[in-house]
């Protein structure tokens, strides 16, 4: 497999010039995530009003595809609504999984067709141990959702 | 010096090609190849003479039985222990520390007592000191690396008085190389009457040890770093320390006699191995044991040092490129860490993979240290027996792949 499916230039952007990258003065929603085996770490910290994710700051530190993933996820998550970026979680980690091609709303060839930039990440499903790297910030991003008390 | 040629003939696994490239396996450090002796000689135990040890009055045991005490006896051999007793057969290097731990550790360790290692130890030579510093009250303490990632001496001799009862320091760093000077350091532990355990789980594979002369009362080793199977350690222990020691655990063939509400211990080193022990690996130890002593652990040592002298010389083309550990191969052994900035550790070692270069990436299981030089991961090579210097050049080439394909060849 060549390594250009992997690292796609759009990729090695957002892990050079990562956006997002900053903490919030002001957050209602924040978790850390960490991969234990391989070391890397992200912090996401979210400011969540009337139902929609007004600010997102990403920060951390990682390789290329744990810090692209979770640049590209601030830029789809900022401004959506809980509900929407429930369903793009699942799209993503579907986009990941083999199981992903299964759903039915998604065209089986291109699961991440929906997703955008997002879905240049497609190419980490042939790289079965880099998989988590590019969860990671979902998965911490779904936990700072859980963990989001509302001040409404 | 060595016939590296006949000696890859005998490891089948490094014909594989990978991502249909030439294997370069340059991860020894985590776990080594296996010889075909090795390897027939387990398999020469499960199909004639398997049987399960220390029982059965019949023929397969006793003969299964011979072959596991005299695997201990080769052992023993290698290391120039005093007798085979000293040598306690145990899982993993994790298991030895952890066996020395327990039933040395918890047993003699009181609160303002002084547990002292080094910040370059694996985990498995720091979180049992953890657990043992809790349940004893006893404080854990360090010391510390100089500039040049060699243990600081100087510091180190002040942290030695009559409140420090165990040293535990490894012989070679699995990350650094760095071969710390463990004769210095037994004059300093017994100077104030405190024990030395060594992490011999890289000095053994990758050097001449001799317990008579390394200074140390306790060796902990794995047999799969040195051409071993997996499932095998040994910690190598002083006769008399042994016999005072507690065993950590408990269960059959390490007893005399058991009642109903207390047991006797068996004598060493069945003390310390409770339950069915891991014959077959230990077997399989004895014959990567063999085949090492066929090399001469002097060219073994020779050989990796060869190897790093051209591998840090290699690496130095490498434009921005640093090694975190000693930059000569004095008392250094062949395990070079580096890191390349603009490149994450994962991304080498997935690039390097589709060259068909195999190196470790990660914190190395020793967070304290990778933390004290400012990074979370490095990239690690490391070499053994049946490395050329082909290796090395595979290995520098692929990270110019992954300059190039990270854009860093400024070109």
């Amino acid at each position: 497999m060549a390594l250009e499916d992997l690292y796609r230039e759009v990729i090695l952007d957002h892990y050079r010039s990562p956006r997002n990258r900053q903490a919030l003065d002001r957050a209602n929603a924040v978790a850390d995530g960490n991969n234990p085996l391989c070391g890397d770490e992200v912090r996401i910290e979210l400011l969540i009003e009337g139902g929609q994710v007004t600010a997102i700051g990403v920060t951390g530190h990682g390789c290329s595809i744990s810090q692209a993933s979770g640049s590209m996820m601030g830029d789809a998550v900022k401004g959506r609504t809980i509900e929407t970026i429930r369903t793009l979680t699942g799209r993503f980690k579907g986009m990941m999984s083999i199981d992903g091609a299964n759903d039915p709303g998604l065209d089986p060839n291109r699961p991440g067709a929906v997703l955008g930039d997002l879905e240049s990440l497609q190419g980490v499903r042939k790289f079965p141990v880099r998989i988590k790297c590019a969860n990671l910030p979902w998965t911490t991003l779904e936990e700072a959702i859980k963990r989001f008390v509302s001040t409404d | 010096m060595m016939d590296t040629s006949a000696i890859r003939g005998d490891f089948p696994i490094l014909e594989r090609r990978i991502n249909g490239r030439r294997m370069a396996f340059l991860d020894s450090a985590a776990s080594s190849q296996k010889p075909v002796q090795v390897l027939d000689a387990m398999v020469d135990i499960y199909r004639n003479s398997y049987a399960n040890v220390h029982r059965g009055a019949y023929t397969l045991s006793q003969e299964a039985t011979e072959a596991y005490e005299e695997a201990r006896h080769k052992v023993a051999v290698f290391l120039n222990a005093a007798c085979d007793e000293e040598i306690i057969f145990t899982r993993s290097a994790t298991a030895a520390m952890n066996l020395f731990a327990y039933g040395w550790g918890l047993n003699t360790l009181k609160p303002g007592d002084r547990i002292l290692t080094s910040v370059m130890e694996h985990h498995a030579n720091i979180v049992p000191w953890h657990i043992i510093a809790r349940h004893t009250g006893a404080e854990l303490c360090y010391m510390e690396l100089t500039d040049g990632f060699r243990l600081d001496m100087e510091g180190a001799r002040e942290r030695f008085d009559e409140r420090v009862k165990v040293v535990a320091v490894t012989g070679m760093s699995n990350v650094l190389g760095t071969m710390p000077p463990v004769d210095e350091l037994a004059g300093l532990a017994h100077g104030v009457g405190a024990v030395l355990l060594v992490d011999g789980a890289q000095l053994v594979p990758h050097a001449p040890v001799d317990v008579q002369t390394l200074g140390a009362d306790f060796l902990g080793f794995s047999g799969h770093k040195m051409l071993g199977p997996t499932g095998i350690g040994v910690l190598w222990g002083r006769r008399a320390l042994l016999e005072s020691m507690e065993p950590a655990e408990g269960g059959g063939e390490m007893i005399r006699d058991v009642r109903l509400h207390e047991s006797d211990w068996a004598e060493v080193p069945h003390k310390f191995e409770a339950g069915t022990p891991p014959f077959v690996e230990a077997i399989g130890l004895g014959a990567a044991v063999d085949y090492l002593s066929a090399i001469g652990m002097e060219n073994v040592l020779e050989h990796d040092r060869e190897l790093t002298g051209y591998a840090l010389e290699r690496l130095a083309e490498v434009p921005g490129l640093s090694v975190q550990g000693p930059a000569d191969t004095v008392d250094r052994g062949g395990a070079i860490s580096f890191d390349l900035p603009g490149i994450h550790a994962h991304d080498v070692a997935t690039i390097l993979d589709q060259e068909g270069v195999a190196v470790r990436a990660g914190h190395h299981c020793a967070k304290p240290l990778l933390r004290s030089l400012g990074l979370t991961a490095s990239a690690r090579a490391s070499f053994y027996v049946y490395n050329v210097a082909e290796d090395v050049d595979a290995l520098v080439d692929a990270l110019g792949v992954a300059r190039r394909i990270f854009g860093l060849d400024g070109a």
